[in-house]
C-alpha cells in the first residue's frame, strides 16, 4: 500500500508528463492540421463544380488542388444587403486571413441573419466560362448539415452540389454526401420561376415529377432531406441581393 | 489460470507461452466473439474496410503501448488510484493517435470522427490492463496487447468485408458490383447475368453489424465446441 503522499506525488508527476507530451505534440502538429483543414475546405468548394473539372478531384494530389483553387477560383465575402465586404471587415469578424475560404460557415450560422458573412466564389474554367459557388448551412436530423452549391453564369441554373454533415446516419441521412446519383439530380434545376421570382428546390417524398424546382427524396431520410430543402431555400435567399446586383 | 503461469517465467524468450499470448486472442480467446468486448465500435466503424483497417491499427497501437507502459509502471502505480492511472495512460495514447491521424490522413480522421476518441472506452484495452498487464512483465504484456488488438482487428475486418460487399458492392472502396458502368460487374448493363442483384441497404445500417457478429459467434462456436458456455 502506498502512502497518501506517494499517491499525490505519483499523480502530480504523471499529470505533468502527460500534459507536456500532449501539448508538445499538439503544437508540433498544429500547422499540419491547419493545412489539412484548409485543403479539405478547398476540396469541398471545388467538388460543387466537379462536373466541370478536367480531372476528377479524387485523382488530384493536394498540391494540384491548391493550384487549381488558386488559378481558377476568385473569392469574395458578401453580406445580405448584397454588399462586398473588405478584408479588414472579415478579419474584424474573427477570421484571420480575411478571405472567403477562411470563413467558417458553421460559425456564421450562430449569428443573426443581418450579421452573417457569406462566402462567394467564382469559378472560371479554361474556356473562360464562369460559374458561381456559394456556401449554405442548415440542420439535418442529428446535427448540422452544410454544403456548397454551384450555379451557372445565369445565377439560376444549378451546376452541381456538394453536401457534408456532422452526424447523419450512414446509409440514410449520410446519403446526401455519399450518394452521387442523388446529388446529380440537382444539376440543371432552377432557382427562379418562369415569372422571375426566387423559388428554391423542394425535396419531394415519393418521387419528383421532374419539374425544375424539385428532386427525389431519400428513403428513410425524410428529415435530413427536408433539412436540405430548408437549407437551400434559406441559404440561397441570403445571396439573392448580391445576385441581383451582379446581374445588372 | 494460464495467465498466472506465464507470469512466473521471465526473460525475453519467445516460446510456446509467448506464442499463445499472440495467437489465443485471434481465435479461442477472441475479445469480440468470445469475451464479447468492444462491440460498440465494431458496430459503428465497420461500414467500410478502409475505416475498419485504420481503426484496427489504432486499437493495436493503443492496446500494445498501454499494456507496455502499465506493465513497466505496475510496481510504482499506487493501488488506490490504479484505474485512474490506467485510464490516463489509455487516454493519452488515444489522443496521440487522434492527433497523428488528423495530420496524416485527414479524410479517415473526418470519417471516423468520434470513434477514434471512443477507443478510450473500449473495454478490451482496460480489460487487458487489469487482467494481464498489472501482473506480468512489460515484454509479455506488450505481446498480449498486440494479440488482443489483432483479435479485435481481424473480426472488425471480417464484419466490414461482409457489410461493405453486400451493402455497397465495394471492397476497400473498389467498386465490385452495382448498377452503373463504374462497377466491375455492372448489374444495369443490358443482358447482365447479375441483373437480378440489388445491394442490401440494411447492411450499411448498425443492426446489420449485430446480425453479422451474431452469425460469426455462432460459426466460431460450432467450429470450437469447447467455447460453448454450458452453465
Amino acid at each position: 500500500m502506498h502512502s497518501t503522499n506517494q499517491v499525490i506525488k505519483f499523480v502530480l508527476i504523471m499529470t505533468t508528463l502527460v500534459a507536456l507530451t500532449l501539448a508538445g505534440l499538439f503544437t508540433f502538429l498544429k500547422p499540419v492540421h491547419e493545412a489539412n483543414e484548409a485543403l479539405y475546405n478547398k476540396k469541398a468548394i471545388l467538388s460543387a463544380v466537379a462536373t466541370k473539372l478536367d480531372t476528377p478531384l479524387s485523382e488530384m494530389s493536394g498540391e494540384q488542388i491548391e493550384d487549381l483553387f488558386k488559378t481558377s477560383i476568385d473569392q469574395k465575402v458578401v453580406n445580405q444587403r448584397g454588399e462586398e465586404m473588405s478584408e479588414a471587415d472579415v478579419v474584424a469578424a474573427g477570421y484571420k486571413g480575411g478571405k472567403a475560404e477562411h470563413v467558417k460557415i458553421r460559425k456564421e450560422k450562430k449569428k443573426s441573419d443581418a450579421d452573417r458573412l457569406l462566402p462567394f466564389y467564382t469559378y472560371t474554367n479554361a474556356k473562360g466560362e464562369k460559374s458561381y459557388i456559394v456556401s449554405i448551412v442548415g440542420n439535418g436530423l442529428w446535427d448540422e448539415i452544410w454544403g456548397n452549391i454551384a450555379l451557372e453564369a445565369d445565377g439560376s441554373t444549378i451546376a452541381g452540389v456538394a453536401f457534408d454533415h456532422q452526424g447523419e446516419t450512414p446509409g440514410l441521412g449520410a446519403e446526401i454526401k455519399d450518394n452521387t446519383s442523388w446529388k446529380n439530380q440537382f444539376s440543371g434545376k432552377e432557382l427562379y420561376a418562369a415569372n422571375g421570382d426566387f423559388k428554391s428546390i423542394a425535396v419531394v417524398k415519393g418521387g419528383s415529377k421532374g419539374g425544375p424546382h424539385e428532386v427525389d427524396g431519400i428513403s428513410g431520410a425524410t428529415i435530413t432531406a427536408d433539412g436540405v430543402a430548408e437549407m437551400m431555400d434559406r441559404g440561397m435567399s441570403y445571396y439573392q441581393p448580391y445576385f441581383q446586383k451582379i446581374k445588372k | 489460470m494460464a495467465e498466472a503461469a506465464v507470469a512466473k517465467k521471465q526473460g525475453m524468450t519467445f516460446g510456446k507461452n509467448e506464442k499463445k499470448l499472440l495467437v489465443d486472442p485471434l481465435s479461442t480467446n477472441n475479445p469480440i466473439t468470445v469475451q464479447v468486448l468492444g462491440i460498440c465500435s465494431a458496430l459503428a466503424v465497420t461500414t467500410g474496410m478502409k475505416n475498419s483497417l485504420v481503426m484496427a491499427i489504432a486499437v493495436v497501437f493503443v492496446t500494445m503501448f498501454s499494456s507496455l507502459i502499465t506493465s513497466a509502471l505496475r510496481n510504482a502505480i499506487p493501488k488506490q488510484v490504479r484505474m485512474i492511472v490506467q485510464l490516463v495512460i489509455i487516454a493519452t495514447l488515444v489522443t496521440i493517435v487522434e492527433l497523428t491521424l488528423k495530420a496524416v490522413s485527414y479524410d479517415s480522421y473526418k470519417q471516423l470522427s468520434v470513434f477514434i476518441g471512443l477507443i478510450i472506452t473500449n473495454c478490451i484495452v482496460m480489460g487487458r490492463l487489469e487482467a494481464f498487464a498489472m501482473g506480468n512483465d512489460p515484454y509479455r504484456s506488450a505481446l498480449d496487447g498486440i494479440g488482443n488488438g489483432l483479435g479485435y482487428g481481424v473480426i472488425l475486418m471480417a464484419i466490414a468485408f461482409v457489410r461493405e460487399l453486400f451493402g455497397k458492392g465495394e471492397f476497400f472502396g473498389l467498386k465490385i458490383i452495382g448498377a452503373s458502368p463504374e462497377y466491375w460487374v455492372d448489374t444495369a448493363a443490358e443482358g447482365s447475368w447479375m441483373g437480378w442483384y440489388q445491394p442490401n441497404n440494411l447492411m450499411i445500417l448498425f443492426p446489420a453489424a449485430m446480425f453479422v457478429i451474431a452469425v460469426m459467434i455462432w460459426i466460431h462456436r460450432a467450429w470450437k465446441p469447447q467455447l460453448v458456455d454450458v452453465s
